[in-house]
């Protein structure tokens, strides 16, 4: 029987209530009393000096307030990035200024160059359109490669060129990885790239700055995964406010996927004038302007070999990657293609030698950072797919050459820096073949044949690092952060609690699955745990959620303040019942003392806490409220195996998923339910990869796809129902819950085998064809099909 | 600026209005109706569907002058007067149909709207229907099962939300 409450059950989400009936408390529903609107004015060519910027017919225009320049933010700190890459050679990343406001020269389109603070939002737009700016045009850098040739023009003229950096990973393996490429009875090689993609959380971003004269304080509400984050990047960074004088509130957010993470200029910008204007001003993103200033993800461009001996066994790995930075470094973007990248390349799999090149490059366009998976997408995509080529090579089943190499001893260090704690490859795959109905395959490929359809089959593994992160170890890597988690444990007189967590939530139902802990823990019912989350007046400090890391860490750090609660109450249980401390039990919210029928219920030790007439005053202060901060020892690792089969229509190219199954390890599962939900939504992002979507930019560096007329999200009828399993559960040995983070895997585990099925069912239609770009649109496939 | 009359969810409101002034906004700033969300700017993706005299439409494509008359009904008059949620709205919290909740409203207002000319709706109706509608969390999966399942559709043999 499933349980109906506590860890592992499923109870309806509490927060759906307010979302279902129109009372969500976004950041754009919030108006403060005397706001005021900003609209910045946007460059619309990619790259440009800036000749003059002539605000006098704007700024005679009604309702106009005043009109902000790059110059307002001369001695102003610039947006700073939160990671500093060391290259091959022991080098410092090249790390350009990230101006507010854009000063003296555009390098992307969407780069603002000028802010209209006006009375209404109307009024703000009218006054940017009568702006005059004089741009001298300068020839736009697009694409990576050019970008790095001789004589290529720099985005940041202050930068001997446009190369962040020029990483190797592991350095000291590259002689023994060419090695055994040289001795190798097989060597596998594909190019690919992986597409630029847009984050797209239905919400765009707003931010509302606010200060107030007689206290000294601002205040910023925000779209954000992490106020805490963008509290101390803000503050102390641009523009110098410390934290006790800056409050930032992140309410409900309308979805994340990474790119609500960064701190984005907007948000320094509305602190800023409202300080400037003494009056609350608020800026509200369109979609469209959300193409041209979200952070986009992805967009690498990869060669990667696999090198076998003569049993298929996987001997070296070797990949040279070049990663799309922007034109400026967003907050973790260098992290990206490095340490959530090459740390990952030995996937599932025992391939003693690898060695990671990747090259960072400096674009005009708009700054790449972290998109759901971030980096472990890029890795597991180009690995997935370099083994499904490797084993058509070869005249072997895709999924016995992986088996065949899979990791099956744990703990297990990789070649690429990291020890995987636990996993049960095989567990997962078995399944996985179980849900996809594999032997069932030949008999649907010739009912989709017999309809002049083509059938595919393709499937993949993954591993991912999440749970992010040992601070100690990120530290080293380059991190300019700690990667802990807080909670705060408040226990009310009456019993009741109110958790205050770092971590945050925007679509993940924290709500809902932190108080069934807390209730597992204590033995009382969920509704006595209520969650504050996303506002930093009332919350310790925390890192915020991505890397799929709030269970994992804010959930380990909620744990642990419980824990200390528990000693407490058991102290004062003890004292109440008079029993040695050593002989108190808890169970079903009640203290007793073991080997007698004495026992204290919870309501009674809290109400003694806070009445502490009858109370070891001597020993323990009153009060029930704790805090702890966890910092975890190691990455989580979940993994998977995933399979997609397709129909592809050989008349128009049209690709049709027809079956989708998920098998995961996510150890152990707090709530099913939204666990599932995860996975789902991850799962119809990857296909939205692999199908749909892609950020295409034009030679002068004009982003094509900037709205949803032309950025193809993915709809309800381009996905199937989809089949998850998550029976296999090897819980992390590192963690007190023993979980491992969910939210990443869909995203991450899916692309390649969409791709893979593509593949399979063009070469069953006696096409030879061994990739296609994502995304695998009916023009890419129907070119290949048609030469 | 002219003043614009509705009757919202039964109530009859009344604001000022610029001729560009989009239904849309008129509900969230001037009416302080906030559940009807805006995730476009093209009228793609959904999440400010509500219903003028019965038809669903997408608020930002109509001017709040154009409603100047009308009955409306968004997102904040679907539950009953002491909160309790439709079977719609039931539907989606008990089958797990939303996560960050922004395109929510819409997806309500646009399934009401099909479940009252399509009582029994196919997946495959479902899914098209919903092609006005974009949700970036869930993969639509747990969605179209909540509109089947309100719809006194078993869906048990669908996988699990």
């Amino acid at each position: 029987m499933p349980k109906d409450s506590g860890i592992g059950a499923s109870p309806k989400r509490r927060e759906d209530v307010r979302f279902l009936s129109g009372t969500g408390n976004y950041t754009d529903d919030i108006q403060v009393n005397g706001q005021a609107y900003v609209h910045f004015l946007r460059s619309d060519i990619a790259h440009a000096k800036i000749i003059g910027i002539n605000l006098d017919a704007a700024s005679a225009m009604p309702g106009v307030i005043k009109i902000f320049t790059g110059a307002d933010f001369e001695g102003v700190g610039g947006i700073p990035c939160g990671w500093q890459v060391t290259d091959r050679h022991g080098e410092p990343m090249q790390e350009p200024a990230h101006p507010v406001l854009a000063q003296g020269k555009v390098r992307y389109v969407g780069d603002q160059i000028a802010a209209v603070v006006a009375e209404t939002l109307e009024q703000a737009r009218d006054a940017a359109e009568a702006i005059e700016v004089d741009l001298e045009e300068l020839p736009a850098v697009v694409d990576m490669k050019a970008a790095l040739a001789e004589g290529a023009t720099k985005v940041h003229d202050d930068l001997t060129s446009n190369l962040c950096y020029d990483w190797g990973f592991v350095e000291e393996n590259k002689p023994a990885v060419d090695a055994a490429f040289e001795a190798a009875a097989h060597v596998t090689t594909l190019e690919l790239r992986n597409n630029r993609l847009v984050a797209n959380p239905m919400e765009p971003r707003v931010a509302i700055g606010d200060f107030n004269r007689a206290t000294g304080e601002s205040t910023l509400y925000t779209t954000s995964q992490n106020p805490h984050v963008i509290r101390l990047l803000m503050g102390a960074f641009v523009l110098g406010i410390p934290e006790h004088k800056l409050r930032v509130v992140a309410p409900d957010v309308g979805g994340g996927f990474g790119t609500k993470i960064f701190h984005y200029a907007e948000e320094a910008f509305c602190t800023f004038a409202a300080k400037a204007l003494n009056r609350a001003v608020k800026w509200t993103s369109t979609r469209s302007e959300a193409f041209i200033s979200d952070a986009h993800g992805r967009d690498h461009v990869t060669k990667i070999e696999l090198a076998l001996d003569a049993d298929n066994n996987f001997t070296a790995l070797r990949t040279d990657t070049y990663a799309n930075m922007g034109a400026y470094l967003s907050t973790f973007a260098p992290s990206v293609p490095t340490w959530l990248h090459g740390t990952l390349m030995a996937g599932n799999y025992k391939t003693p030698l690898i060695y990671v090149n990747v090259k960072a490059v400096f674009t005009n366009t708009v700054p790449v950072d972290a998109y759901r998976g971030a980096g472990r997408p890029e890795a597991t995509y180009q690995l997935e797919r370099v083994i499904d080529k490797a084993a058509r090579e070869l005249g072997v089943d895709p999924i016995a050459l992986r088996r065949q190499n899979f990791i099956t001893e744990f703990p297990y260090a990789t070649p690429v820096a990291v020890e995987y704690d636990t996993g049960d490859y095989h567990g997962t795959m078995d399944a996985l073949e179980k849900m996809a109905d594999l032997s069932g395959f030949e008999t649907r490929r010739k009912e989709s044949e017999a309809r002049g359809k083509l059938r595919g089959f393709g499937v993949n593994c993954y591993i991912e690092a999440c749970g992010i992160a040992p601070s100690n170890l990120v530290g080293q890597l380059g991190a300019r952060a700690g990667l802990y988690e807080s909670a705060t444990v408040r226990v009310n007189a009456t019993g009741g609690i109110v958790v205050m967590t770092g971590s945050h939530s925007h679509g993940q139902g924290h709500e809902t699955s932190f108080p069934q802990v807390i209730a597992e823990m204590i033995g009382i019912d969920e509704s006595m745990v209520e969650i504050e989350h996303g506002d930093t007046a009332n919350t310790p400090m925390g890192m915020g959620t991505y890397g799929s890391r709030s269970i994992a860490v804010g959930g380990s750090a909620m744990v642990r303040a419980t824990e200390k609660i528990i000693a407490k109450a058991k102290k004062i249980a003890a004292h109440l019942m008079e029993a040695a401390e050593a002989d108190i039990e808890l169970k079903d919210g009640a203290f007793s003392v073991a080997g007698t029928d004495k026992s204290v219920a919870w309501g009674d030790v809290t109400l003694a806490a806070y009445v502490p007439h009858n109370y070891p005053l001597e020993d323990i202060e009153p009060g029930l409220e704790e805090t702890a901060f966890y910092d975890p020892a190691n990455f989580t690792y979940p993994s998977g195996a995933y399979a997609c089969e397709v129909e592809v229509d050989p008349d128009t190219g049209k690709v049709t998923i027809e079956a989708f199954n998920a098998a995961d390890d996510f150890g152990n599962i707090i709530n099913p339910m939204i666990v599932d939900g995860q996975v789902h939504g991850g799962i119809g992002q990857g296909i939205g990869q692999a199908l749909l979507e892609n950020a295409a930019y034009d030679e002068n560096g004009q982003l094509l796809s900037a709205s949803y007329m032309d950025y193809a999200m993915p709809r309800a009828s381009d996905v199937p129902f989809y089949g998850v399993d998550h029976s296999s559960q090897t819980p992390c040995t590192h963690n007190p819950l023993g979980v491992k983070g969910c939210g990443e895997a869909g995203a991450i585990g899916s692309p390649p085998a969409v791709v893979n099925a593509v593949v399979d069912a063009l070469r069953s239609g006696g096409h030879d064809i061994h990739h296609i770009d994502m995304p695998v649109s009916p023009s890419r496939v129907w070119q290949a099909m048609n030469g | 600026m002219s003043q614009v009359t509705m009757t919202v969810n039964g109530k009859e409101m009344s604001g000022d209005a610029e001729g560009r002034t989009l239904l849309s906004q008129f509900l969230r700033e001037t009416l302080g109706l906030t559940g009807t969300h805006v995730g476009c700017d093209t009228s793609q993706c959904g999440a400010c569907v509500v219903h003028v005299d019965g038809v669903a439409v997408k608020a930002c494509t109509m001017l709040a002058m154009e409603a100047d008359g009308a009955s409306v009904d968004t997102i904040e008059g679907q539950a009953a007067p002491d909160g309790t949620l439709n079977a719609l709205q039931q539907a989606f919290q008990d089958h797990h149909g939303l996560q960050c909740g922004f395109c929510t409203p819409g997806m309500i207002m646009s399934a009401a709207d099909l479940l009252k000319n399509n009582p029994k709706p196919t997946e495959a109706e479902v899914r098209h229907h919903l092609e006005g509608n974009i949700c970036r969390c869930t993969g639509y999966h747990n969605i179209v099962k909540a509109i089947m399942a309100a719809s006194g559709q078993d869906v048990s043999s669908i996988a699990a939300e």
